[in-house]
């Protein structure tokens, strides 16, 4: 295998995006997966892309777009999300095929050439400019300090946010931090693996990690050792065969959430019993 | 018993079309042990979340350990009130244990930025071994059976030291064994550690024994109160119920052995 291609300045940054990406991602992901909002991580990510092709074809900063869409997005689920109870998940379709639906019409009101608008639907973390990746630094570093500062108050917060409300935490505003976050993590990694595809690099990383420890602070470290293994994995291997890196990152993380499956200790209902691993 | 802690004046609350409170209008001394009874939909569960401010009011006061509750001062009241909520299904693979659990207990107490030291192990420790839940201490959270949960919810409310102990139905849908032994359970924590308890059921049967007092509630409204043995007739519970309670009985003798 020829190994020269790693002195290359674009490989060394999408190495490095793969790397920060994961870690903002896949930190994410625990929340998205341990709070059962799978499907409002999937609607800001499509609200993200609508967002992101809205400054494509106007002419502003695409990320701006994105950021400002997936937290308008949130701005809605929020308090669908708050409200509890009900679940929400009809009112999340209706905005999920809304944003795909709006996505697609900017793509097709856009003049010229679509390949700026294809790439943010697959990503390219080959093209990663300097920038790219001082934003992708940002968000990461912000996103795991923050879960390192107000773990006790995240901790009570997905475990139950009525609970967390009635010690006396802010739950709500957690709540909405978090969604907050996620907003930013997809903004920043939109470039690099793309609209359609980013959503498996937040939900797969975490889904691996929570099939195989009872400990949240081991989930965190799993999904985000998860999640730069995908990315490495997946660039690689998007390198050997000259394929797509965007879906090779998924199709990779999807195969370490099958291995996670097959092998979890969770499910062997009565096994943890004999056994008890991974406590604390 | 001693001066009043909890006093609600008038309370109106509503949930979108609904009224749940329609004008109740409570007072609660130190130290006395009220059970709050009365069918589903009474507006129970809500006259607990005004007492500990999660729920909003249209109009009325309330004030609770001596302090006129607004919308702003919630978060620094509920640390000193402890709220068993209605049991809820957790997530069997919820990676957490029953220690980490009953910690959570303690967060609002230790503030943003602090994290649990060895004291606060101690205290929930402690709370574990009042509740019997010891052994299961390092169990996942999602392995425990109804019983176990409720008991846990019971150590976290403690571990918090709360002044104010409020219940809400913590033995639904528990086998008639798991609920005798909460029941003593909170009867003993009530009395040990001197706290002022609110416990709420809509199951008569679920009523301690212990109450100083009842409090008969239907559609939003307190339909009567005062000490249980004078309260808790036969026309009363009639009317709470809208059934004759002879009827009641009667039924659930029926179910029970078959006959009839």
């Amino acid at each position: 295998m020829d190994l020269s291609i790693f002195g290359y300045q674009f490989m060394q940054n999408a190495i490095l995006s793969a790397f920060l990406g994961g870690i903002a991602c896949a930190t994410i992901g625990v929340f998205v997966v341990l709070m059962h909002m799978p499907f409002i991580g999937v609607c800001m990510a499509h609200a993200a892309f609508a967002g992101a092709l809205l400054g494509l074809w106007l002419g502003f900063n695409p990320l701006v777009g994105a950021f400002t869409f997936s937290l308008l997005s949130a701005a809605i689920i929020g308090p669908l999300a708050d409200r509890g109870q009900l679940s929400p998940e009809t009112s999340l379709g209706v905005i999920f095929s809304l944003m795909l639906g709006i996505a697609f019409l900017f793509m097709g009101l856009m003049p010229g050439t679509k390949s700026g608008a294809l790439e943010l639907l697959w990503g390219s973390i080959l093209t990663n400019t300097r920038s790219d990746i001082i934003l992708l630094a940002v968000v990461a570093v912000v996103v795991v300090g923050l879960v390192f500062i107000f773990y006790k108050e995240i901790q009570a917060t997905i475990f139950h946010r009525d609970m967390a409300l009635s010690v006396g935490l802010p739950a709500t505003l957690i709540l909405y931090g978090i969604l907050f976050l996620t907003g930013a993590t997809i903004t920043a990694s939109l470039r690099s693996i793309g609209g359609l595809l980013i959503f498996s690099l937040i939900l797969n990383p975490a889904a691996a990690a929570y099939q195989l420890t009872y400990s949240m602070k081991r989930m965190f470290l799993l999904s985000a050792g998860f999640g730069v293994l995908s990315g490495w994995t997946g660039l690689l291997i998007s390198y050997l065969f000259n394929i797509p890196s965007g879906a090779t990152i998924v199709v990779t993380s999807s195969v370490i959430f099958m291995i996670a499956a097959i092998f979890s200790p969770k499910r062997r209902v009565k096994g943890w019993q004999k056994k008890p691993l991974l406590e604390e | 018993m001693g001066a009043t802690i909890i006093n609600i004046e008038d309370a109106v609350v509503s949930y979108r079309e609904d009224i749940a409170l329609r004008g109740v209008s409570l007072k609660v001394e130190s130290g006395e042990f009220v059970g709050i009874i009365g069918p589903n939909g009474a507006g129970k569960t809500t006259l607990l979340t005004i007492v500990n401010g999660l729920g909003k009011l249209l109009s009325g006061r309330v004030w609770v350990l001596g302090d006129y509750l607004t919308p702003s001062n919630g978060h620094s009241l509920r640390k000193k009130v402890g709220y068993v909520p209605q049991v809820e299904n957790i997530d069997p693979r919820m990676p957490m244990n029953v220690r980490e659990v009953v910690m959570i207990g303690r967060y609002g107490l230790l503030g943003l930025l602090r994290r649990p030291g060895k004291h606060d192990w101690e205290i929930v420790d402690e709370m574990l071994k009042l509740v019997g839940m010891t052994h299961l201490a390092r169990r996942p959270i999602g392995h425990l059976s109804g019983g176990e949960q409720q008991r846990v919810a019971i150590a976290r409310c403690l571990a918090q030291e709360p002044e104010l102990f409020l219940l809400d139905e913590p033995t639904a849908s528990l086998d008639w064994k798991a609920q005798t032994e909460i029941l003593e359970l909170v009867k003993r924590i009530h009395d040990s550690r001197h706290l002022t308890t609110l416990f709420v059921t809509h199951d008569l049967g679920a009523l301690p024994v212990a109450c100083d007092r009842v409090v008969l509630m239907k559609e939003g409204l307190i339909k009567a109160e005062g000490p249980p043995d004078k309260l808790l007739t036969d026309d009363n519970l009639s009317q709470l119920y809208d059934m004759p309670i002879s009827a009641v009985e009667k039924r659930r003798r029926e179910v029970i052995l078959g006959q009839g």
